[in-house]
């Protein structure tokens, strides 16, 4: 018997071999993956959440929970809605720009009705949940303090609006999520008018 | 093409650079020298056939226990408000949770099937022979591990038969004369099989027991790659090498060992496949029905059995209507195995050159076995407890005949031995003895009385029957 080999054929076997059974590795590995992604308990317990909202006083706050983290409905007076513009300079994305917000919370006051504003209350920077300190020229922070979120882990600033102020370690605005005003004392979260519901990957940064 | 081309390999594509980094580490590590030792030039024998696949099918298994072990217990909750519900989430709730426990469920009882096949073949060839006793007792403690571990792991559903057959089994410890019933608290942490005992069974099953497992596997390799392994024909290749010191019926463990046991691996993956996606509870055999219902501490199922590879060991307890006797005989039927390098020594290693009545013995043990199994899954009616207590006998006279076989013997050694193995059997009986049963123990004696006869008193008249044959030199690619 002849004891020549064929190399090359050799070589594209192996190759062949080697891509075919790769294949199949990153096909074993996909359930395992995809087991550590949210299982559909954790995604119906992440559904929308109503809030009653007929006993909000005027600056007074309701907080509730929704996927975990703090869901606040804060209600504004007119005279806090009057001052929003005047804070632009302080702040680092004052039309926000970013995608910190539903397009209909996409306004100056970063809310579909401007007397309530919903927001998430989560820092943008490492993700402790801001103090509300409402009143201007808070002592807590500073005389210059126009009034609204403070995050005591690490100094971050935001107005009344959520809007992050510049010279702070957080990066962008406070997260509106996707809401709604299923009636005059509901407020349902995390779904829009038309009945979407907050996908998992929004907003990128809480 | 010049010498220098013929040399290149595959790190050569991506311009040398892998060459660099081969030898940088190899010089702080010895990956190229591990490589070359153990596999690349570790000389197996050329004549390994089908019944060297399960080893590295059972090493397949592992890795499929240990990976979806680890992804279970990322949802499994170890209290017993919490765990049966748990499972129950993994299966409906959690992204391909179903397949993660199926694949878990279903290999533990392919592990059994894989380590009985690897066991037969050592018994087969003599695999446990001089100078591999310690490796067949590494295999011995690997295969006592992993009872433990299937054992612990069954808990953790925490079903009905999941809580009654660790009640069983655990109430065996409670045998042990003196220490016994502290022994049995101790295990359970409590006064009964409660939280507590799920608890620490989880930790024991998903760290400390797969950890005394790993250990055990490395030095079985390492047992094994010292002395070199055996083959079907149970002759040692060392003995006859080349000028370069390579055995002249060897060949390197890669490419040619590692290429058939991928194949090895495909069909057993087909195998298993089939399994978990027709039938992953294969009819009640791997998952068992009772274990669907929620474990009632109050309420005993109506059939109480552990899983199908504990069933041989289980209708040898129940065949002694004693509860001290009955676990000594279960120790005994395990522990048996561990010394069967020193019962068995005849220097002929494989079955091929052993006399034809060897085969017939070795072939009546794989059916003991097998129907012992059977009966260690039925209720224990008085007809299966007698013929478990016969199939029992003939476990343990298969020891009995393979020491008398260990040398030629005399005509009067082996007729000696046919009466005192009768006599034994007999005394037995008449210890036992219940007038109601009277006529199913005097028919079914003739069991051990027909296997005695056939495995003893036929070779006293007919020594050719068990005489070796010739065993040669070399290997045979039979």
């Amino acid at each position: 018997m002849s004891e020549e080999i064929d190399k090359s054929k050799r070589h594209f076997l192996t190759v062949a071999t080697v891509v075919v059974g790769s294949v199949g590795v990153v096909m074993a590995a996909v359930p395992f993956v995809s087991s550590m992604e949210p299982s559909a308990r954790a995604k119906s317990l992440g559904g929308p959440v109503d809030i009653d909202i007929s006993k909000i006083e005027p600056g007074g706050m309701i907080k509730a929970k929704w996927r975990g983290k703090p869901a606040w409905v804060v209600q504004r007076s007119q005279s806090v809605l009057s001052q929003l513009p005047k804070n632009d300079s302080l702040l680092r994305d004052p039309s926000s720009d970013e995608p910190q917000q539903p397009p209909y919370a996409k306004n100056e006051w970063r809310s579909i009705k401007p007397g309530l504003f919903v927001v998430i209350g989560i820092c943008t920077h490492l993700g402790c949940s801001p103090l509300y300190v409402p009143q201007p020229g808070d002592p807590s922070v500073g005389p210059s303090w126009p009034g609204g979120f403070f995050c005591p882990c690490h100094g971050s600033k935001y107005d009344l609006a959520g809007r992050v102020f510049r010279n702070v370690p957080a990066p962008l605005n406070l997260p509106v999520p996707r809401h709604y005003y299923a009636s005059d004392k509901v407020v349902r979260i995390g779904e829009d008018p038309n009945g979407s519901h907050s996908s998992w990957r929004e907003p990128l940064v809480w | 093409m010049s010498a220098e081309k013929e040399k290149r390999d595959y790190l050569d594509v991506t311009g040398g650079w892998l060459h660099r980094l081969r030898d940088w580490i190899d010089a702080r590590f010895p990956m190229t020298k591990f490589w070359n030792e153990q596999v690349a030039q570790y000389y197996a024998p050329k004549n390994f056939n089908f019944w060297y696949f399960f080893g590295s099918i059972a090493l397949l298994i592992l890795v499929n226990q240990i990976v979806t072990g680890i992804f279970l217990a990322m949802n499994y909750k170890p209290a017993a408000a919490s765990a049966f519900a748990s499972v129950e989430y993994i299966m409906r709730d959690v992204n391909w949770g179903w397949l993660i426990r199926y694949m878990h469920s279903v290999g533990a009882s392919m592990f059994f099937v894989v380590v009985y096949l690897h066991m037969f073949r050592g018994v087969m060839y003599g695999s446990y022979k001089k100078p591999r006793e310690l490796l067949w007792i590494f295999g011995m403690l690997i295969y006592l591990a992993l009872m433990a571990e299937a054992f612990m792991g069954y808990l953790l559903p925490w079903g009905q038969m999941s809580y009654w057959g660790a009640n069983v089994i655990i109430s065996l410890f409670g045998a042990i004369p003196g220490i016994g019933s502290g022994l049995e608290q101790w295990v359970r942490g409590d006064f009964y099989i409660s939280d507590i005992t799920l608890n620490r069974f989880f930790a024991l099953h998903v760290v400390a027991v797969p950890l005394v497992l790993l250990g055990l596997v490395v030095f079985h390799l390492i047992a094994l790659h010292e002395v070199g392994s055996n083959n079907p024909d149970g002759v040692e290749i060392k003995k006859h090498k080349g000028a370069d010191g390579i055995p002249l019926d060897g060949i390197p463990f890669h490419p040619y060992y590692t290429i058939k046991d991928i194949c090895g691996v495909i069909i057993f993956i087909a195998i298993f496949s089939a399994i978990i996606f027709f039938s992953p509870g294969l009819h009640g055999l791997f998952l068992e029905p009772a274990n669907f219902e929620p474990a009632n501490a109050l309420k005993t199922p109506a059939d109480i059995h552990p899983l199908w590879y504990f069933g041989p060991y289980y209708a040898i307890l129940r065949s002694i209507p004693n509860k001290g006797l009955g676990a000594l005989a279960l120790l005994l039927s395990i522990v048996i195995l561990f010394v069967l390098p020193w019962i068995d020594r005849n220097p002929v290693k494989s079955i091929r050159y052993r006399g034809l009545l060897y085969r017939g013995l070795l072939f009546v043990f794989v059916l003991t076995f097998i129907v012992l199994g059977y009966i260690g899954m039925q209720p224990a009616t008085p007809f299966w407890a007698e013929i478990g207590q016969r199939l029992s006998e003939m476990y343990f006279l298969f020891f009995a005949v393979s020491w008398a076989y260990s040398k030629p013997r005399s005509r009067a050694y082996l007729v000696i031995t046919f009466i005192c193995v009768m006599a034994v059997i007999s005394l037995f009986d008449w210890v036992s003895w219940v007038p109601s049963a009277a006529v199913l123990k005097m028919y079914s004696w003739l069991i051990p009385l027909v296997y005695s006869l056939i495995f003893l008193l036929l070779p006293a008249l007919s020594p050719k029957l068990i005489e070796p044959k010739p065993v040669p030199e070399r290997v045979t690619m039979k």
